[in-house]
């Protein structure tokens, strides 16, 4: 495959978290803050290259009875070293993603790719794939987050920006506005391709990390 | 006992993982097309939660913490959990073939939902006791449950409806979660309100 063609797909053609919809729980609940997004873009991603590397090197090696815990491990390996360097390096912005650093273990986006692409691809390409997605993952995220900053807080990655023109609607910072502003997105994204993008691609066996596993697939998905 | 009751209402109500805590948003938006469906999601989740929490805990606090070694905390906590659900999927088959039947289809799911692993981290965070813990993650799962009960009404009646074609699937799905969640914005307060 090309190797253009890799990078291209991470971060527009199949973009985890806009087109593919994975990854919507971190995606939703740091996105307050457009900083915050870029954060937890960076740290998935760094998990997300380092975690296609080793599981390209070890597709040989793992038998495939037991890979889906074997790619666990490994990724969980990477997110306990990521999130020392935040706690070392980082340590306002380890405090505002809390719980969701160790949760990248759980982030379909990881052990889906680990599954779909690094484990039957070369390690150059795995961590072509791996910097694609996560590119992908981290702009996603800094859009949803300058969106969600911008109409909550008046502010732009700190700058105080309309806050003292309009009055901040602090409910985009809350729940209800996380999942309103991505409702938006998703939508316009389906305006602007027609539809084509995301329909073939609604939640189901197709975008479930386990599906390799389950055996529900066989049997015409889980719903 | 106060203590156990607020915690319990809280999540449920207050704190509700998927709608105020975003976790298990997966599950929460591709489950809940049918109602039985999302109810047999939920207890799945629920047992889990509640298994894992009675196992991950005693684990953290007896051999982690003591020795040093809570830097394993997370690849502990994930095998634990993958290890749990294996487990019940071999004895539901191979001894309850009936309740395998309803819930089975729900279980390898859940090894990656995060909010399994992270009631499990969050009752750590908080320091809960044995018992604090143990109730955490029965409020999380019927938080749960009642969101994915909720919302399945919802989008039955949604489904049918004229919406425009860009917000057709997906996009509207979520509008419709983010009302819900605005919803349940409203009982921000009541457990304090009641009991303190």
């Amino acid at each position: 495959m090309n190797k253009l063609n890799i990078l291209y797909n991470g971060v527009i053609k199949e973009n985890p978290v806009l087109i593919l919809l994975l990854g919507t729980c971190p995606a939703l609940a740091v996105t307050t803050m457009a900083v915050n997004g870029i954060g937890m873009g960076l740290a998935t991603m760094m998990v997300l290259i380092c975690s296609n590397v080793v599981i390209a090197l070890l597709k040989n090696v793992i038998p495939d009875k037991v890979r889906i815990p074997g790619f666990i491990v490994v990724i969980a390996g990477f997110v306990t070293i990521v999130s020392f360097l935040l706690k070392a390096y980082a340590p306002s912005l380890d405090k505002s993603l809390g719980i969701f650093i160790p949760l990248i273990v759980v982030n379909c986006i990881i052990l889906g790719r680990a599954e779909m692409f690094a484990s039957r691809n070369s390690v150059a390409d795995a961590a072509l794939d791996g910097v694609g997605m996560g590119i992908g993952f981290t702009l996603a995220l800094f859009l949803m987050g300058s969106i969600r900053e911008l109409l909550g807080s008046g502010t732009w990655m700190g700058i105080v920006l309309t806050a003292e023109v309009i009055e901040p609607m602090t409910i985009f910072m809350l729940a209800p506005g996380g999942f309103f502003v991505f409702g938006c997105l998703v939508a316009l994204i389906n305006k602007l391709s027609n539809g084509r993008a995301i329909k073939k691609k609604e939640m189901g066996c197709s975008a479930c990390p386990s599906a390799g596993a389950c055996g529900q697939r066989k049997e015409g998905g889980c719903h | 006992m106060k203590e156990l009751v607020i915690i319990l209402m809280s999540l449920v109500l207050v704190d509700n993982f998927v709608l105020a805590k975003f976790l298990g948003i997966c599950p929460f938006l591709g489950v809940s097309k049918k109602l039985d469906a999302a109810v047999g999601m939920s207890i799945a989740v629920i047992f889990v939660m509640l298994l894992s929490t009675a196992v991950t805990y005693p684990i953290y606090i007896h051999l982690l913490d003591p020795l040093g070694l809570d830097y394993l905390q997370t690849i502990v906590f994930i095998l634990v959990i993958a290890a749990l659900v294996q487990l019940v999927e071999i004895i539901l088959k191979k001894y309850v073939p009936i309740l395998h039947r309803s819930l089975g289809v729900y279980l390898p799911l859940i090894t990656t939902n995060c909010a399994v692993l992270g009631v499990t981290l969050l009752n750590i965070d908080e320091g809960y006791s044995y018992v604090q813990a143990l109730v955490n993650a029965i409020g999380a799962g019927l938080g749960f449950l009642l969101a994915m009960v909720l919302f399945s009404g919802v989008r039955r009646v949604i489904e049918h409806n004229d919406i425009p074609t860009a917000f057709k699937g997906i996009p509207s799905i979520l509008i419709a979660a983010s009302i819900l969640s605005v919803s349940f914005m409203g009982f921000s307060g009541v457990v304090d309100g009641i009991f303190k």
